[in-house]
């Protein structure tokens, strides 16, 4: 396929709006067309389905209704959007009395004629890695990084129907299509806590320092995500001196296909990734000479 | 004119507290073909039959009808005692008046009695013309054929031969032995399984009445018990002696007349790549319980075999993929919770001062001396039992982590392991499901063969002359696996205790004149008992296979097929005294 | 103990609680056990025996952090996230006060966000659960650094189809209460208090 409806949500205008800015300037560059959902909702997030079970399939529902008309796949950057927005099209697919009460309370027809689609997965697999392994300008070696995938991307693995839930490969496979070092680990689908972040923040801090603390003993520089909940969780709650940065692996696409943007999306980051990226650099310089 | 005794049993209250048995009495003595009729409290007591008996004589009767219960519980035995008083057995009906009347109308015990009195009408019209049978005699060879060379193939074929009787054993694999030869020993008695085994084996390859197919596959199997043609091939071996390339030679085949078969096809461990979870196979230090047997079998240290550094925390995880419907298997292996302790002990032998970790959900371990063996790998061993399933194992560095959990205190438990061993359970062998397919035997959903009944017949399937023996039929230890492997010996021998074989005359027959060859009673038959002559073409009964089930009658359009007994105007007979 | 809870929260979840066979697999994998008072397996344990109770009035159903893991590795296929889910409506609907209320605030605030926008906007949901939570001072290192970085915009983005949103609220509510009459039902809301 080459053109998809983009749905952004809500985290994307905010807290990550670096990851929209490199989603966007990624398709662009690989020259994939992305049309942003007009007039979209908030999915609900973990909120909804903690509170009303219907509610937190209704209001993915409808964007749903607003996106099938198009018949292009829907591609979600955030694992919460992506998990709320699967669990109702899995719903809508498999569930005939839940399909009926939906489709009476959104007021639409489902015609199960899209996919919802977690970016990582149509990057990777749908525009695939050859083409990103060509569009690469200047290759991140020597960028040692551990990849991280948030829990509601892969979880639960019959709804989201992504690979191994417990060893997944993508991010690596993209990590290393960049030639940036994939280091191995074995925490990539452990909870960061990003639920818990603003209303119980030191059972977040505990999970992430965690998280952190064997990243760096696997020899990481940074943490690569691919979840904007995971992503500001990381940074915000992570303490020590020596903090990992943590990168939207589109930021990292977008930093080897040398764009130029990129240099505005270190600024947004609340863990400076410029030190990082300046000794790569230099290391660089220096091999070359 | 007939001359028909009716019999009405009171089955102490279970029919007389619902029937009243001396008005059916009174209407069947109306009935012109029936010259004597009477009730009596238990018909199949002594005196009951005694009344039959006399009864048979004193009236001259030439049809007996006893209204009582269930044909599946009586028919034979009432049959026996007309055949005793020299009336042909077939010339005996049971009308159900229990189970089809009195238990199920207890609320109306009028129309009780007038559908009591309307059954044994229309069995007296059955019996009217009723013809006299004899049993079926068909031939028998005495040969067995025994699939599977693992402990129970071997004990199975082992009984046979020694009552006398040849015995063709046919093994996939190039030696005898089966699973067993992949263990370190066996429990209650770890030290000496290899030796037990190799004399097992010794005992079947001297046995002049055992023929051994090793490198052999069945393939082809037709006929029906006692006679029965089966098909083997066997891969050319290297001990043959070929000048050319094994993989250039012909496969021999092997034809043999059979009147039995024992399938003892084994099993195969689970395959640890589904669980995902546990580092599906990608971890070296994380193996499954055969592969550790291996490793004991060397008699060594035990080693991590990613580095050869000696292994000195072992975690065992139990119940790893079995009892777990999602991933595939909701049964209980049986015999984990028994081989982990045994393993565990073995461990501590070959390292005293490592420490073994079992974490289970269960200890299943019914059995005579079971529970004690296992209580000494915690008192005598040291080993440490924790009560939960493990969540998760994964790499870090040179150890495996392993994250567990201990219901009893209710906390999360960390183990940084040199080695775990998963304790996956048994499925059957590869290619059971095909076998049972050929040999015309049921597997479950896992491709264990499914036993004629799973309580009193255990041993048997429901195709006559088939018998199952070991972990082909379900999970087992060595001791159940050799008892119902002796189990299946004695069923056949059973069956060779006579020179041929008597089955029952109610079966289809053909009125070859009404037939026109259409095939539709070939199509429907479930037992494969049909064949259109290939000279006179019509169809033809296999007396042996049929069963009487009469789909063939429903099928034939000329109405030329008809069951023994129950023929087409017998039954619209019934039907009419009925209306 | 009440067996209609257990009913009541088999439906609310649509989960097979009583598969459950106390393996504690879920409880091996959970990161947030250590903070919690009975961990995912004795609240399963206390819906079979209908301890409605102490289960409403559990930190535990706010701590969960709703990652899946215990869903995804349970041998018999109970999303015990979902579970949790029904305990924490229930225990809202019965007018429990939650054992964690800044949880229960943060959640009904952001659902008052979206369902008034049509999406959600962190400033004002920042702000106002501050003030409620009247937890001004936690965070606010990092809160300022999110705006001084621009990441949180000060005027709130809304859609033209926020009518459409608030009806798949009202009707989704709607919905909830008619799916589970028990838990409307007076009596069994006394009792909670």
């Amino acid at each position: 396929m080459s053109a998809y409806t983009y749905y952004p949500g809500c985290s994307l205008e905010s807290t990550a709006c670096e990851y929209d800015a490199s989603v966007r300037a990624v398709f662009n560059a690989l020259g994939v067309e992305l049309h942003e959902l007009e007039e979209w909702n908030c999915c609900g997030a973990s909120s909804a389905h903690s509170l009303n079970p219907v509610l937190a399939l209704a209001l993915p529902a409808r964007n749903l209704a607003l996106a099938q008309p198009l018949g292009h796949d829907l591609v979600m950057p955030c694992a919460a959007c992506f998990n709320r927005h699967k669990s109702a099209d899995h719903a809508l697919r498999h569930d005939p009395q839940r399909r009926k009460e939906l489709e009476d309370i959104v007021g639409f027809n489902y015609q199960g004629n899209i996919a919802v689609r977690p970016l990582l997965e149509v990057l990777t697999i749908g525009v695939g890695l050859q083409r990103i392994r060509e569009r690469v300008k200047q290759p991140l070696a020597g960028l040692k990084a551990v990849g991280y995938y948030g829990c509601l991307l892969v979880r639960p693995p019959q709804v989201t129907q992504f690979e191994n839930p417990e060893n997944p490969r993508l991010m690596n496979q993209l990590l290393q299509a960049l030639d940036a070092e994939a280091v191995e680990w074995s925490y990539a689908t452990e909870c960061c806590g990003g639920g818990l972040s603003l209303t119980k923040s030191n059972v977040a801090a505990r999970l992430v320092n965690r998280l952190a603390e064997r990243a760096r003993e696997a020899g990481a520089a940074a943490i690569v995500t691919s979840c904007p909940l995971c992503q500001i969780n990381l940074e915000m709650r992570q303490s020590g001196t020596q903090k990992l940065p943590v990168f939207y692996f589109t930021e990292l696409m977008g930093l080897a296909f040398g764009l130029p943007e990129a240099e505005s999306w270190w600024s947004k980051h609340l863990i400076n990734p410029r030190p990082l990226l300046a000794e790569l650099h230099s290391s660089r310089l220096a091999a070359a000479a | 004119m007939s001359r028909i005794g009716v019999f009405v049993c009171h089955c102490g209250h279970n029919i007389a507290g619902t029937v009243d048995v001396k008005a059916v009495v009174e209407q069947l003595q109306r009935n012109g073909d029936v010259v004597f009729a009477i009730d009596y409290k238990y018909m199949c007591s002594d005196p009951g039959q005694q009344l039959i008996r006399e009864s048979i004589e004193k009236y001259q009767l030439d049809g007996v009808v006893v209204a009582a219960c269930s044909p599946a519980m009586h028919e034979s035995t009432f049959r026996r005692t007309v055949s005793a008083a020299g009336l042909n057995g077939f010339r005996c009906e049971s009308a159900n008046i229990r189970e089809q009347v009195s238990w199920v109308h207890q609320q109306d015990k009028e129309a009780a009695t007038q559908k009591a009195i309307e059954i044994a009408e229309s069995i007296v019209e059955k019996v009217k013309s009723n013809e006299t049978l004899e049993p079926l005699i068909l031939p028998l060879t005495h040969r067995t054929l025994v699939i599977g060379g693992g402990i129970a193939g071997m004990q199975a074929a082992l009984d046979i031969a020694e009552a006398g009787y040849p015995v063709i054993l046919v093994e996939r694999q190039d030696h005898l032995g089966g699973r067993m030869a992949e263990l370190s020993g066996s429990y209650l008695n770890f030290q000496a399984a290899p030796d037990l085994l190799e004399k097992k084996i010794q005992q079947v390859l001297n046995h002049p009445n055992i023929q051994t197919l090793l490198n052999a596959e069945v393939d082809g199997l037709s006929g029906y018990v006692g006679n029965f043609r089966v098909t083997v091939e066997q891969k050319p071996s290297a001990t043959d002696g070929a000048v050319v390339a094994l993989d250039e030679l012909e496969p021999l085949r092997f034809t043999f007349d059979v009147g039995a078969i024992v399938v003892a096809s084994g099993w195969q461990p689970y395959d640890r790549a589904r669980l995902t979870e546990y580092g599906g196979a990608d971890i070296p230090d994380v193996v499954d319980g055969l592969t550790f047997e291996k490793m004991l079998r060397s008699g060594e240290v035990i080693r991590r075999p990613s580095d050869g550094k000696i292994a000195r925390e072992v975690v065992f995880v139990q119940c790893a993929g079995s009892r777990d419907p999602e991933h595939g298997v909701s049964y209980c292996s049986k015999v984990c919770c028994m081989y982990v302790a045994k393993q565990a002990m073995l461990y501590k032998e070959r390292v005293p001062n490592g420490q073994a970790y079992v974490f289970y959900i269960d200890i299943r371990s019914a059995g005579k001396n079971y529970d004690e063996y296992v209580q000494r790998a915690m008192t005598d061993y040291g080993v440490l039992y924790l009560r939960g399933k493990v969540s998760r194992v994964f790499r870090e560095g040179d150890q495996t982590i392993v994250w567990g959990s201990d219901t009893l205190t209710g906390r999360a438990v960390e183990i940084a392991a040199d080695l775990v061993v998963l304790a996956t359970p048994m499925l059957p062998s590869h290619g059971s499901t095909e076998l049972g397919q050929l040999l015309h035997i049921s597997t479950d959903g896992y491709g264990f063969f499914n036993e004629a009944h799973p309580k009193l017949r255990p041993v048997e399937t429901l195709t006559a002359g088939i018998y199952l023996a070991g972990v082909a039929q379900g999970p087992k230890d060595i001791p159940e696996a050799v008892s119902q492997a002796s189990g299946a010996a004695a069923k056949v021998l059973q069956l060779f205790s006579k020179n041929e074989m008597t089955a029952s005359p109610l079966v289809a027959s053909v009125i070859e004149e009404y037939c026109a060859a259409c095939g539709a009673c070939v199509k429907v038959c479930p037992y494969g008992a049909r064949q259109i002559h290939p000279i006179w073409n019509y169809a033809t009964v296999n007396a042996a296979l049929c069963q009487g089930c009469g789909a063939c009658v429903v099928a034939c359009p000329n109405k030329a097929s008809q069951v023994r007994n129950w023929r087409v105007e017998q039954v619209m007979g019934m039907v009419d005294v009925l209306l | 103990m009440s067996l209609d809870f257990h009913e009541q929260i088999t439906m609310l979840s649509n989960q097979p609680i009583l598969l459950c066979y106390h393996c504690h697999k879920c409880t091996a994998g959970c990161p947030v056990v250590e903070e919690m008072e009975f961990g995912p397996d004795r609240i399963l344990r206390m819906v079979q025996l209908g301890e409605r109770e102490r289960l409403l009035k559990s930190r535990d159903i706010w701590l969960c952090a709703a990652c899946e893991t215990c869903g995804t590795r349970c041998p018999n296929g109970i999303d015990i996230a979902k579970v949790m889910d029904a305990l924490r409506l229930e225990a809202l609907r019965s007018g429990v006060t939650p054992a964690e209320p800044d949880a229960a605030k943060f959640h009904k605030l952001f659902l008052f966000v979206v369902q008034t926008l049509g999406r959600s906007h962190e400033a004002s949901l920042l702000i106002a659960y501050k003030l409620w939570t009247l937890n001004l001072l936690a965070d606010m290192d990092s809160g300022l650094q999110l705006f001084v970085k621009g990441k949180v915009p000060v005027l709130p983005k809304s859609i033209k189809g926020r009518d459409q949103v608030r009806r798949i609220f009202l009707k989704s509510a709607e919905a909830v209460a008619k799916e589970n009459l028990p838990s409307a039902n007076p009596a069994s809301a006394q009792e909670a208090k």
